[in-house]
C-alpha cells in the first residue's frame, strides 16, 4: 500500500492482504513520479519568486519606498511605478463599474429566468466561446471600437477605452463564475419563498442573492485580479509604452483620467523588459515585486471574504 | 372573507416591476452577444479590407516583416506551432501528472495545501513569465545546456508558456478524474488490481476525454498567449521562417505585438497596421476551432456519467 490511513477501509484491507507483505516498487515509483510532477511546478514558482526578489533588492534596498512614488522616467535610477499603479488602479475601477453588474446581471437572467431555449442555449455557448479569446484580440476590438470608433465618448487612448476593454475583456468570466455561484443555491431556498408569496425578483433580491454573494463576490475579485496582470490588450487599447509622459498640464483628477495619457503596471513591466541596458533589469524585477504584491493583496481580500462567509 | 371574493391576480404594480427587472437583465445577456459581434465585425472589416489592399503573394513571401510588406504566413503560423508544442511538451507531463496525484494519491490535507500552490502558479501575470524566460532561464538554464541558444529564443518562451498553461491542464484534468465514479475503482481493486494499476489502467482512461479537453484548451492558451512570446522570443521588427528552437522568431500573437507596440508610427508598406487584423482573425478562428473542439469532449464525458 503507498497510502496507508488511519481506519483502512475494507477496500484497502483486502488489496493489503492481497498484495501481502511485499513492497509495490511499481507503486512506489509511480507515487512518487506524479508527486515529483507536483513539486516540479512548485519549484519553478519559488524559483521565479526568489529570482525576483534577488534581482529588484537593490532597488528597494537603496531608493526604498522612492521607487513605489515615482513617475517614469529614462534614467533607470530615477524611474518608479506610481504611473503604472495609477492606472491600474483606475482600470480596475472600471472593470468593477462596468464588468460587475453586467456579468452579475446576466448570469441572473440565464440561471434564473431564461427558458431553455434556442436563444439561452446560444448565449451561453457564446459566453464559453468568448471566455477562450485570447486577449489580445480583445485588444484590437478595443482599439477598433472604443479608441477609434467611439472617440467622441473615450477621447481615443485614454483610461476609458483601456477600462472599458479589460472590462468587456471579463466579462464573460464574470458570468461564468456568478453563474456557477447562482447554481450552487439550493432550489428549496427558492421553493420556499415562492411558497409564501413572493414574485421572482423577489426571491433573487432577499434569498438568492444573499447567498451566492460571498461565491460571486470571490468568484469576481479573483477575475479582476485577472484583470489587474492582463497587459496584451492594452498595447492595443492605447497605454503609453515609453520611458516618459506626463499629466496633462494643470488638470485635475478627472482631466487625467478622461483625456490624460496612461499606463499600467504590467505595461510599465514589459516596457522595462524590453529595455537592452542592464540598469532596466533591477528595476523590472522590482516592478514585478510591487505587480506580485498587489495581486497578493487581491487574492488574500478574495480569500478573506471567502472564510467570512463560510464562517456564518 | 371567503376564497372567491380574493383577487389573486395580483398587484399590477408588483408585476410590471418584475417585467422591467427581467428586461434589465436579459439585456444584460444579450450584451455579451454584441461583445462576440463586435469582435467579429471589428476583425473582418479590416482584415478584408488588408487582403484587398495587398497581393496575395505576398502572403508567401520571405519571411515576416509588415513594414517591408512582406507578410509570410508559413514563418507565423510554422513558429506559432513550434512555440505551442514546445509548451505543451512542457504541460502535459507536469500538468496531468499534478492533477492525477491531487486526485487519486493526495490525502484531503495534502491536497489541501497542494491544490491553492498551483492556483497561485495560475495567478502570475504573463508579462512575469515573458521577463522570468528571457532572463532566467534562457542564461541560467538554456545557455548552460545549449551553448548556442539566442539571447531571445522560441524554445525559453515555449517553456514560459507551457510554465503558465500547468494550472490549466491540471485543474481540467482533475475535476475529470474526481469525476470518475468511485464504483470503477472499486471494481479495480475488487479483481485485485493495486493502486497505480487503478489510477492508471482504470480511471485515466475512463478520463480521457476530459483530460483531452484540458489538453486542447491548454493548446488553445498557448496560442493565443502573448506576453511571453513578445518578451522571450524576439518581438521586435520581423523573422524569417527558422526551424531551430534555440533561435529568435516571432508567432502571430508576437507579430500582432510588435505591430501593436509600433501603432502610432507605424510607417511602411500598404497594409502594414491592418495586417494585425487580419492575422488576428486567424488567431481567433484557430482558439474557437479548438474550444469548440474542447467542449465535444467535455460532453462527451459528462453523457458517460
Amino acid at each position: 500500500m503507498t497510502v496507508p490511513t488511519k481506519t483502512p477501509t475494507t477496500k484497502e484491507l483486502v488489496s493489503a492482504s492481497i498484495s501481502g507483505k511485499k513492497t509495490d516498487v511499481v507503486g512506489a515509483v509511480v507515487a512518487f513520479v506524479l508527486l515529483l510532477s507536483i513539486f516540479v511546478s512548485l519549484g519553478i514558482l519559488v524559483t521565479l519568486l526568489a529570482d525576483m526578489l534577488i534581482k529588484g533588492w537593490s532597488v528597494f534596498a537603496d531608493r526604498g519606498f522612492d521607487f513605489v512614488t515615482s513617475p517614469l522616467s529614462p534614467d533607470p535610477a530615477r524611474a518608479g511605478v506610481s504611473q503604472g499603479i495609477f492606472g491600474s488602479v483606475i482600470l480596475m475601477v472600471f472593470v468593477v463599474v462596468v464588468a460587475f453588474p453586467l456579468g452579475v446581471g446576466a448570469a441572473i437572467y440565464l440561471e434564473e429566468y431564461a427558458q431553455d431555449t434556442r436563444l439561452t442555449r446560444f448565449i451561453v455557448a457564446n459566453m464559453r466561446n468568448l471566455a477562450g479569446v485570447p486577449s489580445i484580440v480583445y485588444g484590437l476590438l478595443g482599439f477598433a471600437v472604443f479608441v477609434q470608433l467611439l472617440s467622441g465618448i473615450t477621447n481615443g487612448r485614454t483610461l476609458i477605452s483601456g477600462g472599458l476593454t479589460l472590462a468587456v475583456l471579463v466579462l464573460p468570466i464574470m458570468m461564468i463564475t456568478a453563474s456557477e455561484a447562482l447554481r450552487a443555491v439550493p432550489e428549496a431556498l427558492r421553493q420556499a419563498s415562492y411558497g409564501v408569496g413572493a414574485t421572482k425578483w423577489e426571491t433573487i433580491r432577499h434569498h438568492v442573492l444573499p447567498v451566492a454573494l460571498p461565491a460571486i463576490l470571490t468568484g469576481s475579485v479573483l477575475t479582476i485580479a485577472r484583470a489587474f496582470g492582463e497587459s496584451a490588450p492594452l498595447l492595443l487599447a492605447g497605454a503609453v509604452l515609453s520611458n516618459f509622459f506626463s499629466a496633462p498640464a494643470g488638470t485635475g483628477f478627472v482631466t487625467h483620467v478622461t483625456e490624460g495619457d496612461y499606463t499600467a503596471l504590467p505595461i510599465v513591466v514589459f516596457n522595462w523588459a524590453r529595455q537592452p541596458q542592464k540598469e532596466f533589469v533591477a528595476i523590472t524585477a522590482a516592478g514585478i515585486v510591487v505587480l506580485l504584491v498587489l495581486l497578493l493583496l487581491v487574492n488574500g481580500a478574495a480569500i478573506y471574504i471567502r472564510d467570512r462567509a463560510s464562517r456564518k | 372573507m371567503t376564497t372567491a371574493a380574493l383577487n389573486l391576480s395580483g398587484d399590477p404594480k408588483r408585476k410590471r416591476r418584475e417585467r422591467r427587472v427581467r428586461t434589465v437583465f436579459q439585456a444584460a445577456a444579450v450584451f455579451s452577444v454584441v461583445v462576440s459581434a463586435a469582435i467579429v465585425l471589428s476583425l473582418i472589416g479590416r482584415a478584408i479590407g488588408y487582403l484587398l489592399e495587398i497581393d496575395l503573394s505576398q502572403l508567401w513571401a520571405d519571411g515576416w516583416f509588415p513594414r517591408r510588406g512582406r507578410f509570410d504566413l508559413r514563418t507565423i503560423v510554422w513558429h506559432t506551432l513550434v512555440v505551442s508544442a514546445i509548451a505543451m511538451l512542457v504541460a502535459t507531463p507536469l500538468g496531468l501528472g499534478a492533477s492525477m496525484y491531487l486526485s487519486e494519491y493526495a490525502s484531503p490535507r495534502a491536497r489541501r495545501i497542494l491544490k491553492p500552490i498551483i492556483e497561485v502558479l495560475a495567478g502570475i501575470p504573463s508579462v512575469v513569465l515573458g521577463f522570468f524566460a528571457l532572463k532566467f532561464i534562457t542564461p541560467n538554464v538554456l545557455s548552460t545546456f545549449f551553448p548556442g541558444t539566442q539571447q531571445s529564443n522560441l524554445l525559453a518562451a515555449g517553456i514560459g508558456v507551457g510554465i503558465l498553461i500547468i494550472p490549466l491542464v491540471a485543474s481540467v484534468s482533475e475535476d475529470a478524474m474526481r469525476a470518475v465514479p468511485s464504483s470503477l475503482r472499486e471494481a479495480s481493486y475488487g479483481l485485485g488490481a493495486q493502486k497505480w494499476r487503478t489510477s492508471l489502467s482504470v480511471v485515466f482512461p475512463a478520463a480521457l476525454s476530459g483530460i483531452v479537453a484540458s489538453l486542447i484548451l491548454g493548446l488553445s492558451r498557448a496560442i493565443g498567449e502573448t506576453m511571453v512570446v513578445a518578451i522571450a522570443a524576439g518581438a521586435t521588427g520581423g523573422s524569417l521562417l527558422q526551424v531551430n528552437p534555440l533561435n529568435g522568431g516571432q508567432t502571430m500573437t508576437g507579430a500582432m505585438a510588435s505591430l501593436a507596440i509600433g501603432s502610432d508610427q507605424v510607417v511602411g508598406e500598404a497594409g502594414t497596421f491592418d495586417s494585425l487584423f487580419f492575422v488576428g482573425l486567424l488567431l481567433f478562428f484557430m482558439t474557437l476551432g479548438l474550444n469548440i473542439m474542447s467542449e465535444r469532449f467535455v460532453k462527451r464525458f459528462r453523457q458517460r456519467y
